[in-house]
């Protein structure tokens, strides 16, 4: 290491402190654990207040609709009497062209409110349109610090797609090679400009989704006179199933199923320069998904507002050739053209839909903007360049970064489950070794939705 | 090629070499450089991969290699994919069979 690059690590704490205006030392418990409830309630804002924030914003509020088309195909291949209702929230319709508006326009309203002068945010994905959209709105500079190129200077299309679009909302976008050293690079420009860290794992940043699960809860009730069974989360660095799941709760569906999705990009490592150009989605994949749920505090805040353990009730996969055949008959069927990343629930929804009888609900809880770039085409032709081969048949036999797999037909949509119980033991891995204490465990059963003996059992 | 004084343009900075790079890395990204793009307007006139100083759309200053005067967004919907159509056959005989 370079006496540039530990001199500023070294100075981490007092550089983060400064650009979220908040003292997460005020949380901190005694031993492993820190006030979870306390952090999300004690910033000053009430749900009513985020819905008025994001209301005045152009962000929430977006359209319902039943995919009735997709339902119907969905019962083709289910047994008699099963194939739920599919709903999906078309947050494309936020300001910006995801719902990652809903947690921008909380954090850039709180650094407005506290007197910065502009916002930073590290991010590759649509959250960085979000924050340059809403700053653009507040009157505040922004800068966005992407991981876009290999060592080549090959940028994924979907990523250069989206720095074109946070440029156009004026911000200042830095792109950077392959690698962890993001967080060098962003801390750096936090001590430079003193901007706000407008993190997508702050207590806004989280909370500002929570409208959405309450807007889910809200308008299946009005609907049809009941809360969903089942929600499904696009999950990567879990704030979205965080948020979500609180609204929904907040809202009363204490019942609603949580289920999370990622796309399955097992075998390929996220900080290899040779394996970044080799995978067709950039987020919602289970090289964030996992490794968020099992350890939150990986983030660029000091304790991660987003703690998908503590809200999920099942994390399913879904491979990268089933995802584009749902983007693909999201469009045929639906005449919605969004994605793709952000269909990957959508594609659970159609397998778990199966599972599930026809009176029951299944709501995907997000779409995304497509264009440019950042649309099924482009990937798929970037894929063939950088060698991976498409093919048709059985999904589950895609091997990430070599192959591509469309489902021969619709009863090859089929998701696989991970056990939640092999994440929790990953999740406690870390404080095998620790003398824990009563308080320690009462944190650890919190967090992963257990007893306190269930968690002693697991060590 | 001299690219004048005050064009937009894109440069390049390696921020870590190989040897300065986390110890917490894939072999394969241990063997490169950690670089930086970034662009804005250019302070003094200069040749094509000179090191040279901008001022950004937020006003910083940064310095690097001058890589491209007047970058253009070249991203775009990719070649023809033959799979696609594949893809919407399937789907609609599926369905509307």
């Amino acid at each position: 290491m370079s006496n540039l690059y530990d001199t500023l690590m070294a100075r981490k704490n007092e550089i983060i402190k400064a650009s979220v205006g908040l003292d997460y030392s005020l949380y901190e418990f005694e031993g492993i654990g820190f006030d979870y409830e306390k952090l999300m309630q004690d910033q000053g804002y009430s749900l009513e207040m985020i819905k008025e924030i994001q209301q005045d914003n152009m962000v929430g509020n977006t359209p319902l609709v039943e995919l009735k088309n997709i339902t119907k195909y969905a019962r083709k291949y289910s047994k008699p009497g099963y194939g739920a209702r599919i709903f999906l929230k078309d947050e494309a319709a936020n300001l910006s062209g995801s719902f990652k508006a809903r947690r921008a326009a909380l954090a850039v309203h709180q650094a407005k409110k506290l007197g910065y002068k502009g916002v930073i945010a590290a991010t590759s994905g649509n959250y960085g349109a979000a924050v340059a959209a809403l700053a653009a709105k507040a009157g505040l500079r922004c800068i966005i610090v992407q991981e876009s190129f290999d060592s080549n200077n090959v940028s994924q299309p979907e990523i250069l797609e989206k720095a074109r679009k946070c440029e156009a909302f004026g911000a200042e976008v830095i792109q950077m090679s392959v690698g962890p050293e993001l967080f060098y690079t962003f801390l750096s420009l936090l001590d430079e400009t003193k901007y706000f860290n407008a993190s997508l794992y702050s207590p806004y940043g989280i909370r500002g989704i929570e409208t959405l699960g309450h807007e889910i809860a809200d308008e299946i009730k009005s609907l049809t006179g009941k809360f969903p069974e089942a929600v499904v989360v696009t999950n990567a660095g879990g704030g979205n199933l965080t948020g979500t799941a609180r609204g929904l709760k907040d809202a009363g569906a204490i019942d609603t199923k949580i289920i999370a999705a990622s796309v399955n990009l097992y075998g390929l490592h996220m900080a290899s320069d040779h394996d970044f150009n080799r995978k067709s989605f950039t987020t919602g994949h289970t090289g964030f998904g996992i490794p968020f749920t099992t350890y939150p505090d990986r983030s660029d805040v000091p304790r991660s507002a987003a703690r998908p353990l503590r809200y999920m009730d099942q994390y399913v996969t879904v491979n990268q050739g089933t995802v584009f055949f749902m983007t693909e008959t999201l469009a045929l069927l639906e005449g919605m053209e969004r994605g793709p990343a952000g269909n990957t629930s959508l594609a659970a929804a159609f397998s778990l839909a199966q599972e599930m009888k026809q009176d029951e609900i299944i709501v995907v809880q997000e779409t995304e903007y497509t264009g440019a770039g950042k649309h099924l085409l482009p990937q798929l032709s970037f894929a063939k360049k950088n060698g991976v081969t498409l093919e048709f048949g059985n999904p589950e036999l895609e091997v990430p970064g070599k192959t591509i797999i469309f489902p021969e037909n619709g009863s090859f949509v089929t998701h696989k489950t991970i056990p939640l119980d092999s994440l929790r033991k990953t999740y406690l891995k870390r404080y095998q070794d620790f003398k824990l204490s009563d308080k320690d465990y009462v944190f650890l059963a919190e967090e992963l939705q257990l007893t306190i003996e269930q968690v002693k059992t697991y060590f | 090629m001299m690219i004048e004084q005050g064009a937009y343009v894109r440069i390049r900075r390696t921020v870590l070499q190989p040897q300065d790079r986390s110890s917490n890395l894939p072999e394969d990204t241990t063997l490169v450089p950690y670089k930086m793009w970034v662009k804005g307007y250019l302070q003094e006139e200069s040749d094509l991969f000179d090191i040279v100083t901008i001022k950004t759309i937020t006003g910083r200053t940064e310095t690097g290699r001058l890589k491209e005067s007047n970058p253009a967004y070249k991203h775009n919907y990719g070649d023809f994919v033959i799979e696609e159509l594949r893809l919407k056959d399937i789907i609609l005989g599926d369905f509307y069979e």
